[in-house]
């Protein structure tokens, strides 16, 4: 494998059995992802967006091919060893973002932290700067109820990043947002893309997130159909 | 982890309240039935002992296997040499001698006709020894409920509701009519200087305490008794010494046929007694696993729904790099907790109502009006040491073993189904 890769499928095939027929989610996929990379999966839905998110997070598995995630094969993984691949380099950021009811602000962004074993102090910092970078330090005590819809998605963002992974995967992040909410939400990702490096890939058919792109791989069918890197993300670059 | 669970515990009601209400409610079901068993158990065993059976009793052959009809025609001669034979081979326990008998007891009036008469079972104790053990055993001066303890032979106690019935003043003289040892016909004249009340039925109908030595004198039963009893000395029931008792006693006896050799029986052997003992200890443990079961099939069902309501949590916790091993496990712990918690809330209620029950009892004197077994008409509960910690039982494991079953789901499903059904 390429070093300069964090992300590599090779003729990444899942298929899901549906009673006596079958469906063929990815079909021979083959893409690479490299560190600081801004890049959405765009197409309809039923198109494989979210199937190969999952498998790039050690959700599932691939039924042919490989899936290498910082140099671990997904398809060799256990359940623990895919849980601690997520637990030390990956976050995930969800449509509906999923935050802990019962839990403060707070507490929600810590709880991966909890996971890592880190020291109180240690926790309380990183905590902060994450609520820092999404601009929510001042509402710690808060509950995810007492929170609009573009305010639990930053603390989704903060909870996804207070571990400074390597890669973030967001599924559908701006779906329940917005125009103004989804635009301040991409520039906080943005932002992170560009300080901490962090590889950000979206599964998206959202023109607003469409345009923050700096590389958009269109799958239709399972099939990468197209995979565009742009230089300015609200242009159109060229095709790889 | 564990004060991040305790704190989702204590700010999710539905995760918690509900739990620890079925855990409460089963672990105070459980500890106060099982203080209200031993209770009404022990009371049972106590009262049988006192009154009857004692914890091993001595009878002629021919008169233990007559002895529902007390056949004082079978009784054994000779009781004081066996007394003192028993006090050197079996030094730990207390022997006395008894004779219960039946008869007729007739009041006259002043002309000597009768004015009153009734069925009478008696019992006849050894009241005037100095070390006698009898007024302790049965609580005789407690029991009484008029007039005063028999201080010299030929006074009598008899129960108050059948002095009653009998319209007797204290200090009038009563006769029992009754048959001697011999089959001919007994008539003795006592006093009754006392009325007792001993709580039981099948006493309190027509029971006439009087001393042994009357009562031999009375029935020509000169040195005989129907049945001596032997309790061990602090007076606790041990099954398995007094079987051993019984056994060394009878072996000196084996292969003799004469119907009149003494026979020991320990109160597990008599009467029933090893059916309906049998029965209780059997009914105990596998009350508390059927109920054991049922509470866990409860819970679990609490677990699936707390596991189904939990399914965002879970699919996050796991997307976060929670181990599905890690995730099981605290909600194992999580179910500790709550199953500690209604364990100890559960128990406490429940020793503060079987502390109530132990003290004031629970009176079926109603039901038991026609009883003949001897049973005392209050039933109490009695708090034991176990009954402190058996609450954990049905608390910890069935809420436990209920959220380990909820729990395989996590196993069951896989992650990225978890995660699909997040995007609701």
């Amino acid at each position: 494998m390429d070093n300069s890769y964090l992300i590599k499928t090779d003729e990444l095939v899942k298929i899901f059995p549906m009673g006596e027929t079958s469906i063929i989610a990815l079909n021979h996929v083959n893409l690479m992802f490299k560190k600081a990379e801004f890049a959405g999966l765009v197409g309809p839905s039923g198109s494989g967006k979210t199937t190969l998110l999952n498998i790039i997070g050690s959700l599932d598995s691939p039924t042919e091919g490989s899936t290498t995630v910082m140099g671990q094969k997904i398809e060799d993984l256990s359940h623990k060893q895919g849980a601690e691949l997520r637990n030390q380099h990956i976050g995930f950021i969800f449509q509906t973002f999923n935050l802990l009811p019962v839990y403060t602000v707070f507490e929600n962004v810590e709880f991966p932290l909890l996971l890592l074993g880190l020291s109180p102090q240690e926790r309380q910092d990183k905590v902060m700067k994450a609520l820092e970078w999404v601009q929510l330090a001042d509402r710690v005590k808060s509950k995810p109820a007492q929170l609009s819809g573009g305010e639990s998605q930053r603390v989704a963002i903060a909870r996804a990043v207070v571990k400074e992974p390597k890669i973030i995967l967001a599924d559908e992040p701006t779906a329940n947002l917005d125009a103004e909410n989804s635009h301040n939400i991409l520039q906080t990702m943005e932002k992170i893309n560009n300080e901490l490096e962090t590889t950000f890939i979206f599964a998206t058919h959202d023109e607003k997130v469409i345009q923050y792109l700096r590389r958009k791989i269109t799958l239709i069918d399972g099939k990468v159909a197209k995979d565009e890197v742009y230089d300015n993300p609200t242009g159109r670059g060229e095709e790889q | 982890m564990i004060k991040f669970i305790i704190k989702g515990i204590l700010r999710d009601r539905s995760r918690s309240l509900i739990p620890i209400l079925v855990v409460i409610f089963g672990v105070f079901l459980t500890v106060l039935f099982y203080c209200y068993m031993k209770g009404a158990v022990n009371g049972f065993i106590d009262t049988g002992a006192k009154f009857d059976s004692g914890h091993v009793k001595i009878m002629s052959r021919a008169y233990d296997e007559n002895s529902d009809q007390i056949p004082n025609d079978l009784a054994y001669i000779g009781a004081e040499q066996l007394i003192s034979e028993l006090k050197q081979e079996f030094p730990g326990f207390v022997w006395t001698k008894r004779i219960r008998f039946g008869g007729l007891l007739d009041v006259p009036d002043e002309a000597g006709e009768t004015r009153a008469q009734g069925p009478v079972a008696g019992m006849a104790l050894d009241l005037f020894t100095e070390d006698s053990l009898e007024w302790e055993l049965l609580g005789i001066e407690d029991s009484i409920v008029r007039g005063k303890a028999p201080e010299s032979p030929g006074e009598i106690l008899i129960s108050d509701e059948f002095a009653d019935s009998l319209e007797i003043a204290l200090g009038e003289t009563a006769t029992l009519i009754s048959a001697t040892m011999y089959g001919s016909m007994a008539a003795a004249n006592f006093t009754v200087v006392g009325t007792v009340h001993f709580g039981i039925s099948a006493l309190d109908r027509g029971a006439m305490v009087a001393d042994v030595k009357d009562i031999q004198m009375a029935l020509d039963m000169e040195d005989a008794a129907g049945e001596i009893l032997g309790f061990f000395e602090n007076f606790v029931y041990r099954e398995e010494e007094a079987g051993l008792a019984a056994l060394k006693f009878n072996a000196k006896y084996e292969g003799d046929d004469d119907e009149f050799v003494p026979v020991m029986k320990s109160l597990h052997q008599q009467g029933g007694m090893v059916e309906m003992l049998d029965m209780i200890n059997m009914y105990m443990p596998v009350m508390v696993t059927v109920f054991v079961i049922i509470m866990s099939i409860v819970l679990w069902n609490a677990g699936l729904i707390g596991s189904l309501r939990r399914y965002g949590e879970i699919g996050v916790r796991l997307a976060m790099g929670e181990s599905k091993g890690h995730l099981y496990r605290s909600m194992i712990a999580e179910s500790l907790i709550l199953g500690c918690i209604g364990t100890v809330l559960g128990t406490a209620f429940a020793l503060v109502i079987a502390f109530w029950l132990q003290e004031k009892g629970f009176n079926i004197s109603q039901l038991m009006q026609s009883a003949t077994l001897l049973i005392n008409d209050v039933i109490r509960a009695k708090i034991t040491p176990f009954a402190f910690v058996i609450g954990f039982i049905p608390g910890l494991l069935a809420n436990v073993l209920g959220s380990s079953i909820a729990g395989i789901g996590i196993y069951r499903r896989k992650t990225a189904q978890l995660m699909k059904e997040l995007e609701v």
